[in-house]
């Protein structure tokens, strides 16, 4: 079974254990610059949204690298940047449409979520359930609940 | 390690800037942030410095699990001599600054001297240069912020910066950063505003790369991450009241000071509580509280973000005070509201957000207003003198005197000299609630009688976040003790007194330890940081750093006659409450005190106590 990412903004705080959880993961240090998952503030409305990509099934990304650098993980689906063969040509960070691969000096490379191989380190990190990991096809399911219990309002016999 | 192991060294004075290495010895005696930087700061610095000279310094300093993935390991702080005080001032802040001076590679910053202009120091990694602030000087901390963001071109730039008050001499001027965090007590940033030092933005992007055992260390993390998550306070309470999952607790306990003081128990206390921001208002539907917040790396999120009913008096034509801004937390609506009498939740956030927005601790700055209000009941300031009548209750008058303070303006001005000050000035000495010239915060001495003692022997003035024993009298954490007896008092306030001392040194929340005690914090520090760090060794690096900021008080001239509280906590007995009939044993207290501590009965460390704990 897929499973995707599922991102609730009203649960989040703001915390950004998420980026660094990230940047551990993929780079053994505490360092949010270099998280692939963002936490944007809107003060004016006082809100906090995470972002990071989508995995998109028709990936833009990973049709416009030239050389093949951008592949899909069978096993979750993902679209997987292979450092290895990426030439940092940035192709894909002007292809996709959401700003969610990332060009990164250091390397050279670029970089983007790849799912930790299906153990993702910011839903493991998130401490209020802002960022779950939750079967692809159901990304909806938490929402319908808390709608339909809005719906359960006739009288009914003792 | 847990530190990048450098310092920055700017002189106001010259312009000039040094990286130095940071002095590991003094790390392992006193681990970071509010121990370490004061270690710096008392063999730099003369006791006797008149605060806002060019002779005291100001140090902004990270503790070692700051910028880490540890729960509210996002803290700074901010070590000087208070403005307001006169004594070693150390104000904590979160929000996020704090760990990108981690990020961009630096432990601490110590300013020295006086700019002759005003000038923001502008970190970038390596990165560092003091660029003329002309343009931001008479600007607030909102718009200085976004200033910067927009000319650094870089909204991932994080400041912290000084409002008009701090710019205008307000003894109570505090170091804003990230909007609505705070290094707020004890004029810190009336300090940085003598330097012409407008504000710092950092950006970092090094990371905290210094974990001694990342995979301990994670570990370590993630098992005291759950400890917060399971307890009652810190999962459920904080993250849904805030702080103000207090106000109504106290106020039944009969120790909420209302009135300056006069009262414990304040009428109008469920108007501005934690519960009523969660009431959706008659006039518009919505309700005060918008959402919970958290400061880098925490996961009990106790912050409020919060909106103002747009018909309100306060703001009905001032657009720019409709959007969400932080508050109320506990103390502001303690002082801003009970202090004064003033039952009105939005005229209290519009005057919490102006605090913000300029720079003003609203406890003195409330608490100095209620001392105000007295006054005037007493007919010695006249409505021609304030300007306007101030009886106890008035939000127009609260309103009208935020709005002048940091701006100096009439009677604003003399507000901004803080209740001490002003209660002098019009010879009345006796009524400005505080020690050591600091206001009180949110707990009344006679119901909670450890307060008075943590209050009076605070090394930075009254403060509750010394030796927070509230947690043990009203809330039984660790164990349970009675609030209205002083028995016991004095070991409950030096263990408290000591552990929080490591907590303020570490890098995490003091808030944390409605949660953890040392026994949590310590896996934590062990696997980040070189060297070892034991329960044992961590109980005596706590004592050291208290008794370290006792010395420096003790040189700078203070004496046991300044560890008291006003007349009014020994003499006038609680009208109302469980508390009824009681007043503050502090006399009983002090002298069992100083004797747990290792002091003379004079307050001095003995030379025994000097030596164990190797100062």
């Amino acid at each position: 079974m897929q499973k995707s990412l599922h991102i609730d903004p009203n649960k989040c705080t703001g915390c950004l254990q998420c980026e660094m959880a990230c940047s551990f993961e993929n780079h053994g240090v505490f360092n949010i610059s270099k998280s692939r998952i963002k936490v944007f503030s809107f003060e004016h409305a006082g809100r906090k949204v995470p972002y990071t990509c989508t995995q998109c099934a028709e990936a833009w990304c990973l049709n416009a690298c030239p050389v093949d650098a951008i592949r899909i993980d069978a096993g979750t689906g993902a679209k997987v940047v292979h450092e290895d063969v990426c030439v940092g040509c940035k192709v894909c960070t002007i292809a996709c449409p959401f700003g969610t691969v990332n060009y990164v000096a250091d390397s050279g490379k670029v970089q983007k979520c790849d799912l930790c191989g299906g153990e993702p380190a910011c839903a493991d990190a998130c401490p209020t359930g802002a960022i779950t990991y939750v079967e692809a096809n159901w990304t909806g399911l938490d929402k319908m609940r808390a709608w339909a219990g809005k719906t359960d309002t006739q009288p009914r016999a003792a | 390690m847990g530190w990048t192991k450098k310092i920055l060294r700017v002189n106001l004075s010259d312009g000039s800037i040094k990286s130095e290495p940071l002095n590991m010895q003094w790390a392992k005696d006193y681990l970071g942030q509010r121990g370490l930087a004061t270690k710096y700061f008392v063999e730099e610095v003369d006791p006797k410095v008149e605060p806002l000279s060019p002779a005291n310094k100001l140090i902004m300093t990270t503790g070692p699990l700051t910028g880490t993935a540890a729960s509210t390991g996002g803290r700074y702080s901010v070590v000087t001599k208070g403005a307001l005080t006169n004594a070693i001032a150390c104000s904590n802040s979160g929000g996020y600054f704090g760990a990108e001076l981690k990020f961009a590679g630096w432990d601490m910053i110590i300013f020295e001297g006086k700019s002759p202009k005003p000038v923001y120091l502008s970190i970038e990694d390596d990165k560092v240069e003091l660029r003329d602030a002309a343009h931001l000087w008479g600007k607030t901390v909102f718009q200085t912020e976004e200033i910067i963001k927009s000319s650094h071109q870089d909204p991932q730039t994080r400041v912290c910066s000084i409002g008009r008050a701090g710019e205008n001499g307000v003894m109570f001027a505090c170091i804003v950063n990230d909007l609505h965090r705070a290094a707020g007590r004890s004029g810190v940033g009336t300090v940085m505003g003598s330097k012409n030092l407008k504000a710092v933005a950092v950006r970092g992007t090094k990371g905290a790369a210094q974990i001694k055992d990342p995979k301990a260390f994670m570990a370590a993390a993630k098992a005291a991450k759950k400890v917060l998550a399971d307890n009652p306070v810190t999962g459920q309470g904080l993250p849904k009241y805030g702080t103000q999952v207090l106000m109504n607790v106290i106020n039944e306990m009969g120790a909420m000071p209302t009135r300056n003081h006069r009262d414990v128990q304040f009428e109008d206390a469920r108007k501005i509580s934690g519960e009523a921001m969660h009431e959706k208002r008659p006039t518009d539907g919505k309700t005060h509280l918008v959402t919970n917040n958290a400061c880098f790396g925490c996961t009990i999120a106790c912050g409020r973000i919060s909106k103002i009913d747009e018909t309100h008096f306060t703001v009905v034509n001032k657009p720019q005070y409709w959007g969400a801004s932080g508050g109320l937390e506990y103390e502001a609506a303690w002082a801003l509201g009970s202090a004064n009498g003033v039952g009105d939740l939005e005229a209290l956030q519009y005057v919490n957000v102006l605090c913000n927005e300029d720079g003003m601790d609203p406890i003195s700055f409330g608490a100095t207003v209620a001392a105000a209000m007295e006054l005037h009941d007493l007919g010695i300031l006249t409505k021609e003198k304030i300007g306007m009548e101030a009886p106890f209750g008035s939000a127009q008058a609260l309103v009208k005197l935020a709005e002048m303070t940091a701006v100096g303006e009439g009677f604003g001005k003399e507000i901004g000299l803080g209740s001490a000050r002003m209660c002098a000035k019009y010879g009345k000495p006796e009524l400005s609630m505080g020690v050591k010239s600091q206001e009180f915060p949110a707990y009344d001495s006679r119901g909670i009688q450890g307060m008075g003692l943590t209050y009076a022997t605070s090394n930075r003035g009254a403060c509750h976040l010394r030796s927070y024993t509230v947690a043990s009298e009203v809330l039984g954490i660790p164990v349970k003790t009675d609030p209205l007896v002083t028995e016991g008092k004095a070991d409950l306030v030096k263990a408290f007194q000591d552990a929080t001392a490591v907590f303020d040194s570490s890098g995490t929340c003091v808030f944390t330890t409605f949660a953890w005690t040392l026994a949590d914090l310590q896996p934590q520090l062990a696997a980040a940081c070189e060297g070892e760090w034991t329960m044992e060794s961590l109980a005596t690096l706590g004592e050291r750093i208290w008794n370290m900021e006792r010395v420096f008080n003790n040189a700078a001239g203070f004496t046991a006659k300044d560890d008291d509280l006003p007349p009014r906590l020994k003499t006038e007995p609680a009208k109302t409450g469980p508390a009824k009939g009681l007043v503050s044993g502090i006399d009983k207290m002090r002298p069992e005190y100083y004797q747990v501590r290792g002091w003379t009965p004079e307050g001095v460390p003995t030379a025994d106590t000097l030596k164990r704990l190797g100062l």
